[in-house]
């Protein structure tokens, strides 16, 4: 309860961050909340299942997308409402063939995922409706979005304690530690699993959708760029999945380290990233706040 | 129309199989779910272009230095990165989620070394491409060699798995990896041994590839995607069903480009995956579990 006020408050004052921030500090943040958001989302889902999402961008760039094909002929609202919903039922087509079964199928359906609509995407627009790329016209300024992107945060925030108290938490908890403890104690293991896997879907969705304003342009191999995917997963890792404020704690320093790394080593970005995710994988497979807790036990141990 | 694309179909089953024969070892043996495994293999292809390009070597003959070179690669990341992670796992399952993050950070890795190395266009050598008739169509020789080479190989390979004392030991560790120590197998030696097997595989389909199909340094990611649901097509393990989902894949692909629509071949190989998985999770082969 405590933690969740505080994080409403941190949010109350980065949303004064435009009063005080330039373009370029209003960017920075824009950035850094989404992908907290994202990492929060990812670690929603496949933190306590320990079902690997590799999709996020499927999500992420078809809530995108779903805003410059339709900013033109509905209103704002209205727009991002329906990218919520295409997102979720694209969501409930991969999790009802996938999740009643082991967690590899469902690991390898999202791996080429966001591949697929890409390519779908691709196909539509260049042999149906004859235009590759779109334009946004939106009336919407870098801290209107930053706006929106907070309280969707905010959102996140209530969701995730609404869900470390609830019996759907526990339930989710049950089925990453044992999946057949959880069945045997009466837990509909399918239903829970797409009830989280649509919600932290969602969520990603309406990141993208958000976030679209600021490309101006928009074409599937910008919006669908698989490095958005491997970011939110070594985010969430970092901080540790499985830990409520994990997220958070590996999104900011991530993304700010990326923004310098991307800027300084263009060429070179994806296999520093690389190299870091598989440091991550080795020496903290459980986050930073995990092994800090590790410590302090082996300190208390040793006293 | 229809004979020929019936033989290029074919032709690009026969590599597909032999890439998810590569795969279906990996996973069934050592238990790695190797999504860097598209990557190593379009390397392969890179190098052969390399070769080709710059020392005048034709891929037959490069073939025979880049298979040794990918066991040798994958035996090695086994030992550094895969060992301490099958180590520090032991009987919890939690294998499975650590070799794929690994893994998925490899894919990175590799493809940015291929992204500065080669740039990110589409790439291709010519490579006897004169046409001969076959059936009545004309077919480019590459095509027929590289259909060739599936079939040598990954009948070969079939053969050794089936028939020698080192194939049974790697078909008992695939089986049951707790009991296969009882009979005096080591399992980490045999682990290795079919991680690096299943390298050579992806250097081979690589090669072959080549010969006849553009590449770029991205498309290492729906390599690995075609050759995982061939591999569940098949049923796990099972190295005669990837042959068969192979040749089908490559088959129903090619329809699919020549009849429908070249943009949607992924889709049709999607569309596949999710008949399966909704169908027969077990693999078109396998047993009902």
């Amino acid at each position: 309860m405590i933690g969740s006020l505080i994080a409403l408050a941190a949010l109350a004052l980065v949303a004064c961050g435009p009063y005080i921030l330039d373009a370029y500090g209003i960017g920075l943040l824009i950035g850094a909340v989404s992908y907290t958001i994202l990492a929060s989302a990812w670690a929603m889902f496949s933190g306590p299942t320990r079902y690997i999402s590799l999709a996020t961008v499927a999500f992420y760039g078809t809530g995108a997308y779903t805003v410059a094909v339709l900013s033109d002929a509905l209103p704002w609202p209205l727009v991002l409402a329906s990218a919520a919903v295409i997102g979720g039922v694209l969501a409930l087509v991969v999790g009802l063939s996938t999740l009643r079964l082991a967690g590899i199928y469902f690991v390898i359906f999202s791996f080429g995922l966001a591949e697929l609509i890409r390519q779908l995407i691709t196909w539509f627009e260049v042999s149906v409706s004859g235009t590759l790329g779109r334009y946004i016209f939106l009336d919407l300024e870098p801290r209107h979005v930053l706006w929106q992107l907070l309280s969707l945060a905010a959102v996140v925030v209530l969701i995730t304690g609404w869900i470390h108290r609830s019996r759907i938490g526990l339930a989710l908890k049950v089925i990453g530690d044992d999946e057949t403890v959880a069945a045997h104690a009466g837990i509909n293991l399918a239903r829970t699993k797409l009830i989280l896997f649509v919600l932290s879907s969602v969520l990603i969705t309406l990141v993208g959708a958000i976030q679209s304003p600021r490309w101006v342009y928009v074409e599937p191999g910008i919006v669908f760029n698989p490095q958005v995917s491997f970011l939110t997963v070594i985010m969430a890792l970092l901080g540790g999945a499985t830990h409520r404020w994990g997220p958070v704690l590996g999104a900011v320093p991530l993304f700010l380290l990326f923004e310098w790394l991307s800027a300084r080593f263009p060429d070179h970005f994806s296999i520093i990233l690389g190299l870091l995710f598989i440091g991550v994988v080795f020496l903290l497979p459980d986050g930073v706040l995990a092994a800090m807790q590790k410590l302090r036990k082996k300190k208390e141990a040793a006293a | 129309m229809l004979l020929s694309t019936l033989v290029f179909g074919l032709v690009l089953g026969g590599s597909y199989a032999l890439i998810a024969m590569g795969l279906s070892l990996q996973y069934g043996i050592a238990r790695i779910m190797n999504l860097a495994y598209g990557e190593v293999m379009i390397g392969a292809s890179f190098a052969a272009m390399l070769l080709f390009n710059v020392a005048g070597l034709s891929p037959l003959l490069s073939l025979v230095l880049l298979v040794p070179a990918g066991w040798a690669i994958s035996w090695g990341i086994y030992q550094v990165m895969m060992r301490p992670l099958v180590a520090r796992s032991g009987d919890t399952g939690r294998l499975e989620v650590d070799s794929i993050l690994a893994t998925f950070g490899l894919l990175f890795v590799v493809q940015g070394v291929l992204l500065v190395l080669f740039g990110g266009n589409f790439q291709s050598y010519s490579f006897l491409g004169q046409g001969v008739n076959v059936l009545g169509t004309q077919v480019a020789l590459n095509r027929l060699i590289a259909f060739g080479l599936s079939v040598l190989i990954g009948g070969g390979l079939y053969l050794a798995l089936t028939h020698s004392r080192w194939g049974l030991a790697l078909r008992a560790v695939a089986l049951s990896p707790g009991s296969a120590p009882l009979v005096g197998i080591e399992v980490n030696r045999v682990a290795r041994a079919g991680f690096a097997l299943g390298g050579a595989l992806a250097v081979a389909g690589g090669v072959v590839l080549s010969m006849y199909q553009t590449f770029s340094a991205t498309m290492g990611v729906i390599y690995t995607m075609k050759a995982l649901v061939i591999v569940i097509m098949g049923g796990v393990g099972n190295l005669l069903g990837a042959l068969i989902a192979g040749l089908l894949l490559g088959l129903i692909e090619t329809f699919v480009s020549v009849y429908i629509d070249p943009g949607l071949t992924l889709a049709a190989t999607y569309g596949l995956f999710l008949v399966i998985l909704l169908w027969r999770p077990q693999g078109l082969f396998g047993g009902a579990k």
